[in-house]
């Protein structure tokens, strides 16, 4: 039951329910769970709830991290 | 992102591990945790092309609908047969669960009573608001990822004075099972793969006893393929280096504190118990259930359904087996035979992350 899905954040209402925007498919998503999330943040979501904020530093470090691997082999 | 899924990087990885591992005493046996790790390391061919590089992967008992016992099913099961004016709402893999009373699927609900499918406790939640006249029941399970979500549905319930909606909770913890796990002596487990999503929701610290006391190396890994290879590769490093830890491998996503509003959400809400689990028997503080204060919202208090411990598995069924790693699917003399995903024996077969599923889908080429 891991399953998450990352998700745009497409609309915020005051209640802390939201819409995001899933490959195209927006859906309803309770976002209460999550601090200071802004429209255009990527979110992890899993049973119609937000459940972490992608962290966009830490994502960039780990694609050049993998991208290594690649040049490795090339050596 | 699409790193994570190219062949050049995963072969680069895939060196790298193999490398590591024929220096230290292959094969090595990590063990992932998470039903949705097996489902990935399936689908993408990892776990031949893992065993080809020394390491050897074993299924962990982190799949909530297979380690509920069936005990839960027929409570379920019973509900809506002898209720009228019912409506039981639930996950979708739930409902083709085998029990001594058929499955939820194929039970006849009584009059006016129905069993639905729904997506999020919020749904259910709107079934109840929809269906005034009826008792509504969502049959909530799951592990720490979807325990807020469904104790938040309990609290809204509770402020909006939701009357006829309650909760029949299997909430289960992912640490104690590991504990056991650990703690037993005939499974050499020499690394875990932690749930991602979990522990976005639980943060390192849980784990650390694993490393700490027991000196397993461990980290929690995402979901695509890179993720499970660079966390693996962290695990053979800390054996290497004779460091156990628990690494995070999915930094871009669990916090090392984990999700701090979520966790007050539980202990808002809920409170730990004893519970029995599918193969791996009794485990204390295992489990949780509402607080009394919400007494009204929990099913099995509403209802007196009095789930007793010591669910037994059809005849034959070694789904325990296979989720504490001490039996893989094709060695049950039932897998793929009597045991198939039309017909399936066990849960570990229904589950869309049972072991069994996932050899039976991608191992039988």
């Amino acid at each position: 039951m891991c399953l998450g899905i990352p998700a745009k954040v497409i609309e915020i209402n005051e209640s802390g329910i939201g819409k995001v925007d899933y490959l195209g498919t927006k859906v309803k998503a309770n976002l209460s769970l999550l601090e200071d999330v802004k429209i255009g943040d990527w979110v992890i979501l899993h049973a119609g709830f937000a459940i972490s904020q992608m962290n966009e530093e830490e994502a960039q470090e780990t694609l050049q991290i993998l991208r290594e691997y690649a040049s490795h082999l090339k050596e | 992102m699409k790193e994570f899924r190219d062949k050049s990087i995963i072969r680069g990885l895939l060196t790298e591990i193999d490398k590591i591992s024929a220096r230290l005493k292959s094969p090595i046996k990590i063990m992932e945790v998470c039903g949705t790790h097996t489902m990935t390391i399936h689908r993408f061919g990892l776990k031949k092309l893992l065993q080809d590089a020394g390491v050897e992967m074993l299924s962990g008992p982190g799949c909530p609908v297979c380690i509920t016992p069936n005990d839960f099913h027929e409570a379920a099961i019973e509900s809506v047969t002898s209720r009228t004016d019912f409506i039981l709402t639930t996950f979708g893999d739930m409902t083709r669960v085998p029990t001594k009373k058929g499955s939820i699927q194929t039970t006849v609900p009584a009059k006016g009573s129905r069993v639905q499918i729904v997506y999020s406790p919020e749904e259910s939640l709107e079934v109840a608001r929809n269906s005034p006249e009826k008792d509504v029941v969502f049959f909530g399970v799951g592990f720490e990822t979807t325990v807020p979500a469904i104790a938040i549905s309990i609290t809204d319930a509770y402020e909006e004075g939701l009357k006829n909606y309650s909760v029949l909770t299997a909430l289960w913890m992912i640490p104690p099972p590991l504990r056991a796990i650990v703690q037993a002596e005939n499974i050499a487990v020499q690394g875990f793969l932690y749930p991602g999503h979990v522990s976005a929701i639980i943060g390192e610290k849980p784990y650390r006893f694993i490393a700490r006391q027991f000196g397993i190396p461990g980290s929690i890994a995402g979901f695509e393929p890179g993720d499970i290879l660079l966390a693996i590769l962290s695990i053979l490093k800390q054996i290497e280096d004779d460091k156990p830890t628990v690494a995070n491998e999915y930094a871009r996503v669990v916090r090392p504190e984990g999700n701090l509003q979520a966790q007050a959400v539980i202990e808002e809400i809920l409170e730990t118990k004893d519970a029995h689990w599918r193969g791996l028997g009794s485990i204390p503080r295992s489990g949780l259930r509402p607080k009394k204060q919400f007494a009204a919202f929990d099913a099995e208090v509403k209802y007196d359904l009095r789930i007793k411990a010591g669910s037994e598995d059809l005849p034959g069924c070694r789904c325990g087996e296979v989720l504490q790693g001490k039996a893989s699917p094709p060695e049950c003399p039932l897998f793929a035979k009597t045991c198939n995903p039309e017909s399936p024996y066990g849960p570990c077969m229904v589950s869309f992350e049972g072991a069994c599923l996932a050899y039976y889908k991608y191992a039988r080429r």
